[in-house]
C-alpha cells in the first residue's frame, strides 16, 4: 500500500460527495466505497472520515439517518440533498478544470513555448 | 451553506449537547465493528479484529473533538461557556460584584430616568398626526397672541394649512351632582382638524359650528375626565351639562393618549374660544391688545419655515399699518410647539438637557470606577490569566471572558437600573405639583429609552472592561508564576490615577452645583417677597361659576369679606384679582402723564397688576412706605387712584418722594394718582429682578374671579373649616378651595425645588461614586504595599509616615481632582442663576462646603484601608513569608 498517494487539502469532501451519489451509505461503507471507485489509489486515515461527514451534514450538502446495516448492525446513513448533488456537479466540474489546467501546465515542452 | 441547517446544527449543539456526543462516540463505535467484521471474515479472531479495527481509526479523541466542532457554533457555544464562567467568577466575589451592579444600577438608571424626562419634552414631538410641521407663533419672541390677530394671520396666511388657537381657563362644571372646578381650554373651532386628531367618542366640534359669540355650547372631553367623572360611560355624548351654570352639549370624548398641545397641561375638556364670555364673564375676543392666546399651526407641504416667516411679517407689516395703536412694531416667529414656545421651551430644554448632560457625567465616573475596580480584580487575577496563558489559551480568549464578565455586570446592572427608574417615572407621571392645576409631566418611556438603556449599558461595559486589557496584554505568564506579581511597574501617573482624578473631579462639580443650588433656594426661602405666606389662608372663588355678575358680584364679596371677618380668630380679611407668584399675571402698559399716543412704543414701561380690595396690604402683611391704602370709598365713583411699589415708582417718576400724589396713564389714558408707595416684593417667578408693581382698587377695576387672603392667629385647619361653612352659608353651590398660602407657594417654589431635588440627587450619586471610587484605589495600594509597610514599621516609622505612604497618592489626587471640579462648579452654577433664585457660587458657605463635603468623601472612602496600614504588623508579615 505504500503508493498509495496522499489526498490533496479539500478533496476528501469531494470524495464523499461522490461516494454517496452513487446510493446511501454508512460511514465505513463511504470508505470501503471510496477505495473501490479509486482503484485502493487514496491514503484517507479512517477517523478523518468522519469530521469531514459532519461538516457536510451542517453545510446542508448531506442528510443523514440513523438505520440497520447489511452486517445486521445500528449505523448512520448519509445520503445526498439537492444542494449536495449540485454542489457534487459544480466541484466536479472545478476538479476537472483544474486537472487540465495543471496537466497542460506540467506537460508544456520548452518548444512550445 | 444553508442557514437553516447551520442554524438546526448549532440548537442541536447547545439544546442537545450530551445527546450529540453519544451520538458521535455511537457512530465511531458502529465504524470499528463493522471494519472489525470485514477483518474477521479475512480470518481474524475477534477480539484481535476489533483491536486492529480501533488502531486503524486512528487518534479517537482528536475525530470525535474534531466531529464536534465541525457542527459548528463553536463560537456561541463558547460564549455561553464564558457567560457561565463568568457568572461563577462574579459569585466568587459577591461584595465587588455587587458593588460593581448598583454603582450601574444607579448611574444607569439615573440615565434611563433623565433620558425618558428629555425624550417626552424635548425629543418627542407633540402626539397627533404629522407633528413634524406643527409649529407654535411667537410675536416679538412671545407666544402669546390676542384673537383679532389670530383672524388676521389666519385668514391672509399663505404658508399654512391650518391655524388654531387656543387658551386655558378655569371653569365650574355640574353634571347634575357635585359640582366640581376644572381647567378647560377654549380653542378656535378648527383646533381638532388642524392638529388631525380623531375623536374616541362622538364627534369633535369643526369651524362651521361658530356662528359669532356664544354660537357653539360644545364640550369636547378628555379620555381621563371621561374616566373619571362620566364612569366611561358612552351615554355621556349627548348630555347638556352646566358650564358655569351655562348649559353645555357634551359633543365627544378625545382619544386617551391626546392631552392637547401643552405637554405638560392635562386640560378636563375643550370648549369652542366663541364661548369665552359664557366660561370667564368677559371676552377678549375683540380686543387686538389682549394677548394671552396661543396659536399652533400647520405648515403647507412644500414651504420652508423661513418662508413662512416671511409671509407672517408681511401680514404683520399690513397689521401695523392698520392698527397702529395695537400692532406697532410686530415681528413674528416660528417656535416648536408643546411647551410654550420658547418661553417655557427654552428653560426647560436646556435644564433637561444639562441634567442629561449631568448624568452621563455620572455614568462616564461610574465607569471610570469600576474600570479601576475591574483592572484591580485583574491585577490580583494575574495568576489566573498567567495560568490559562500557560495552558494556551489565546490573550483573546482571555480578554473576551473579561468582557462577558463586564458585560453581565452591566447588563444586570442595566436591568435593575431601568426598572427602577420606571417606577420613579410612574410617580413622576401621577405627580402633581401645582395645587388646583392640572400640570403633570406624562412620562412615558418608549422603545427609544430601552434602546438607550441598552446601549448606555453596553457601552459602559466596554469602557470599563478595556481598562484592564493592558494589563492582561503584558502580562508574562512566566514573571507571574515566578513572582506572583504582575511585573507592572508603578509607574509616576497611570492611567488609573487620571481616571479617579477626573472622577473626583466630576463629583466635586455635581457637589457644587448642588450646593449652590440648595443654598439658593434655601436663600430665596427666607427673602423677602413683599408679603408674608405664613398665617395666612386663601379662598379662590369665581363668582361667574355660581352665576354671580356684574353689581351683584360685587355685593356678594362684600357680603362675604364681612362674614369671613366675624369668625373668631380672624384678624383681617381682603381680596384681589390675583395673588403674587401664584400661576399667571397680568402686565400692563403704563404711560406718563404727558402721553396722548398710547402706542406701545410710547409706554414708560410695563408692570404687574393687581386689583385689590381695602386691607388688602395688612392681609398681605406688605409694608406700606408711604401714603394711604384704599378704602371703600374708592369705588367706580371716585377718582382714579393707585398704590405703587418703590421700583414703579422709581421707574416711572424717578424717586419715590416724586411719585407720591403723581399721576400716571393706563393704556387709553385713563389717569391715575399714586396715594400710596409699598415695599418691593415678587410677583411671577422667584428668580425675578425688581419689578414694577400696581395695585388698583378692586371696585375700580372689578373681577368675579377673586382670592380672598385671611389672616388668622387660629391654626389653619379650624380657620379653613370656618371658612368653608361660613361661606357655603352665605351661598351652598359657591365654588371654593381652600388652601393656605405657603401651600399656594408650590407653584412659585416648583422649577427651584425641582433643580435642587434633581441636583441633590445626582450630586449624592457622584459623592457615593467617589467613595467606591477612592476606597478601591486605598485599599489596593494598602494590600500591594502591605509587605512595605510592614518593614517600614519595622524601622521605626511613625503612623504618620506610615498613612503619607500609603495613602498621599489617594489624597493627593483627592485634592487635586475637587479643585478642578469645584473651578468647574463655579462656572456651571451660572447656568443654575437662571432657574434658582440667588444662585451664586461666590458663597463662602458653598466654598466652604464643597471643601468639606470633599475631605468627608476622602475620609469615609479610606477610613478602613488607613485602618489596615496602620494595624501592618512586622512581626505577622515576617511569618508569613
Amino acid at each position: 500500500m505504500t503508493n498509495q498517494a496522499q489526498l490533496l487539502p479539500g478533496t476528501l469532501d469531494l470524495l464523499i460527495l461522490r461516494a454517496v451519489s452513487l446510493g446511501p451509505l454508512h460511514g465505513y461503507g463511504i470508505l470501503l466505497r471510496i477505495g473501490q471507485i479509486s482503484g485502493n489509489a487514496l491514503l484517507i486515515e479512517q477517523g478523518a472520515l468522519y469530521p469531514g461527514l459532519f461538516r457536510l451534514v451542517r453545510q446542508g450538502l448531506l442528510k443523514s439517518k440513523w438505520g440497520v446495516s447489511e452486517n445486521n448492525r445500528r449505523a448512520k446513513f448519509y445520503e445526498l440533498t439537492a444542494a449536495g448533488r449540485r454542489r457534487l456537479r459544480e466541484e466536479t466540474d472545478n476538479w476537472n478544470r483544474l486537472v487540465a489546467a495543471i496537466t497542460a501546465a506540467l506537460s508544456a515542452q520548452p518548444e512550445e513555448l | 451553506m444553508s442557514l437553516l441547517s447551520y442554524l438546526r446544527s448549532v440548537a442541536a449543539k447547545v439544546f442537545r449537547r450530551s445527546e450529540l456526543a453519544d451520538e458521535i462516540e455511537e457512530e465511531l463505535r458502529s465504524h470499528i465493528q463493522h471494519r472489525a467484521d470485514d477483518l474477521e471474515r479475512s480470518g481474524m479472531a475477534r477480539s484481535e479484529a476489533e483491536r486492529r479495527a480501533r488502531i486503524e481509526l486512528g487518534n479517537r479523541d482528536k475525530f470525535r473533538q474534531e466531529s464536534y466542532e465541525a457542527l459548528g457554533g463553536n463560537f456561541i457555544e463558547s460564549i455561553f461557556q464564558d457567560i457561565h464562567f463568568g457568572i461563577r467568577v462574579l459569585r466568587k466575589s459577591p461584595g465587588f460584584t455587587l458593588i460593581a451592579i448598583i454603582t450601574l444600577a444607579l448611574a444607569i438608571g439615573a440615565n434611563a430616568l433623565v433620558f425618558s424626562i428629555l425624550n417626552t419634552l424635548v425629543l418627542r414631538p407633540p402626539n397627533v398626526p404629522r407633528a413634524q410641521n406643527l409649529y407654535m407663533l411667537e410675536q416679538n419672541g412671545q407666544p402669546s397672541q390676542s384673537y383679532p390677530d389670530y383672524i388676521d394671520l389666519r385668514d391672509r396666511n399663505r404658508a399654512f394649512d391650518g391655524m388654531a388657537l387656543y387658551t386655558m381657563a378655569p371653569a365650574g362644571l355640574d353634571a347634575g351632582s357635585n359640582p366640581s372646578s376644572l381647567w378647560l381650554y377654549e380653542t378656535s373651532g378648527n383646533y381638532f382638524d388642524v392638529l388631525g386628531v380623531k375623536p374616541y367618542l362622538g364627534r369633535f366640534f369643526h369651524s362651521d359650528d361658530e356662528h359669532g359669540p356664544n354660537s357653539a355650547p360644545y364640550i369636547v372631553l378628555s379620555y381621563a375626565y371621561w374616566h373619571s367623572h362620566f364612569h366611561s360611560d358612552p351615554n355621556a355624548v349627548g348630555r347638556v351639562v352646566q358650564l358655569n351654570k351655562i348649559p353645555f352639549t357634551i359633543l365627544g370624548v378625545a382619544q386617551p393618549k391626546f392631552r392637547g398641545t401643552v405637554l405638560f397641561f392635562s386640560p378636563a375638556l375643550w370648549v369652542p374660544i366663541v364661548n369665552q364670555q359664557q366660561i370667564q364673564g368677559n371676552s377678549d375676543l375683540d380686543r387686538r391688545g389682549a394677548r394671552g392666546m396661543w396659536i399652533v399651526a400647520r405648515l403647507k407641504q412644500g414651504v420652508t419655515p423661513a418662508q413662512a416667516t416671511g409671509d407672517l411679517n408681511s401680514i404683520a407689516a399690513h397689521l401695523a399699518k392698520t392698527y397702529p395703536k395695537d400692532d406697532d412694531n410686530l415681528t413674528f416667529s416660528l417656535a416648536r410647539p408643546g411647551l410654550l414656545g420658547d418661553l417655557l421651551g427654552g428653560p426647560i430644554r436646556a435644564f433637561v438637557v444639562g441634567l442629561m448632560l449631568l448624568s452621563l457625567l455620572i455614568l462616564l465616573a461610574a465607569c471610570a470606577n469600576l474600570g479601576s475596580l475591574f483592572a484591580v480584580r485583574a491585577a490580583e487575577r494575574g495568576h489566573e490569566v498567567a495560568l490559562r496563558l500557560a495552558l494556551g489559551s489565546s490573550r483573546r480568549r482571555i480578554l473576551r471572558q473579561f468582557l462577558t464578565e463586564a458585560y453581565i455586570v452591566s447588563l444586570i446592572g442595566g436591568a435593575l437600573g431601568v426598572i427602577g427608574s420606571n417606577v420613579l417615572l410612574r410617580w413622576l407621571s401621577a405627580w402633581q405639583p401645582i395645587p388646583n392645576f392640572p400640570i403633570n409631566v406624562a412620562v412615558s418611556p418608549d422603545a427609544r429609552c430601552y434602546l438607550v438603556a441598552l446601549f448606555l449599558a453596553l457601552v459602559s461595559g466596554l469602557l470599563f472592561a478595556i481598562v484592564p486589557v493592558r494589563q492582561v496584554f503584558k502580562s508574562d505568564p512566566y514573571q507571574v508564576i515566578k513572582t506572583g506579581a504582575t511585573g507592572a511597574r508603578l509607574r509616576r501617573i497611570s492611567t488609573r490615577d487620571l481616571l479617579l482624578a477626573a472622577q473626583i473631579a466630576i463629583c466635586a462639580v455635581l457637589v457644587t452645583a448642588s450646593l449652590v443650588a440648595v443654598r439658593g433656594l434655601a436663600r430665596s426661602l427666607r427673602s423677602n417677597f413683599g408679603f408674608d405666606p405664613h398665617h395666612a389662608i386663601q379662598v379662590n372663588t369665581d363668582l361667574d361659576m355660581a352665576g354671580y355678575t356684574g353689581d351683584r358680584a360685587h355685593a356678594m364679596q362684600r357680603r362675604m369679606i364681612d362674614a369671613v371677618t366675624t369668625i373668631p380668630g380672624v384678624t383681617v380679611a381682603a381680596y384681589a384679582d390675583r395673588v403674587p407668584l401664584n400661576l399667571g399675571w397680568s402686565d400692563s402698559s403704563v404711560y406718563r402723564d404727558s402721553t396722548t399716543d398710547y402706542r406701545e412704543s410710547n409706554s414708560a414701561g410695563y408692570a404687574v397688576q393687581y386689583s385689590v380690595s381695602p386691607g388688602y396690604f395688612r392681609a398681605a402683611a406688605t409694608a406700606v412706605l408711604a401714603g394711604r391704602t384704599f378704602t371703600w370709598h374708592d369705588d367706580s365713583k371716585a377718582p382714579r387712584v393707585a398704590v405703587v411699589n418703590e421700583e414703579f415708582a422709581r421707574k416711572i417718576f424717578g424717586t419715590p418722594q416724586k411719585a407720591m400724589g403723581g399721576y400716571f396713564k393706563l393704556w387709553g389714558g385713563t389717569r391715575v394718582q399714586v396715594v400710596g408707595i409699598v415695599e418691593d416684593g415678587k410677583y411671577k417667578t422667584l428668580a425675578e429682578d425688581p419689578q414694577p408693581a400696581m395695585f388698583l382698587p378692586i371696585l375700580q377695576s372689578p373681577s368675579t374671579d377673586t382670592w380672598m387672603i385671611v389672616r388668622s392667629n387660629r391654626s389653619p385647619q379650624e380657620i379653613a373649616a370656618a371658612l368653608d361653612r361660613t361661606l357655603h352659608g352665605l351661598d351652598p353651590s359657591l365654588p371654593l378651595t381652600i388652601n393656605t398660602w405657603d401651600r399656594e407657594m408650590n407653584t412659585a417654589l416648583f422649577a427651584p425645588r425641582a433643580a435642587t431635588i434633581s441636583l441633590g440627587v445626582l450630586g449624592l450619586l457622584g459623592a457615593m461614586l467617589s467613595i467606591t471610587g477612592i476606597f478601591g484605589m486605598a485599599a489596593y495600594s494598602v494590600s500591594k504595599r502591605l509587605h512595605e509597610l510592614g518593614i517600614r514599621v519595622a524601622l521605626g516609622a511613625q503612623r504618620r509616615e506610615l498613612l503619607q505612604t500609603a495613602l498621599g497618592r489617594a489624597f493627593k489626587l483627592l485634592a487635586f481632582g475637587s479643585a478642578v471640579g469645584l473651578a468647574l462648579g463655579i462656572l456651571a452654577s451660572r447656568v443654575l442663576a437662571v432657574i434658582v433664585y440667588q444662585a451664586t457660587s461666590r458663597d463662602p458657605l458653598v466654598l466652604g462646603g464643597v471643601v468639606l463635603v470633599m475631605m468627608l468623601v476622602g475620609l469615609i472612602a479610606t477610613w478602613i484601608p488607613a485602618q489596615r496600614a496602620l494595624s501592618a504588623d512586622p512581626a505577622k508579615l515576617l511569618r508569613e513569608e
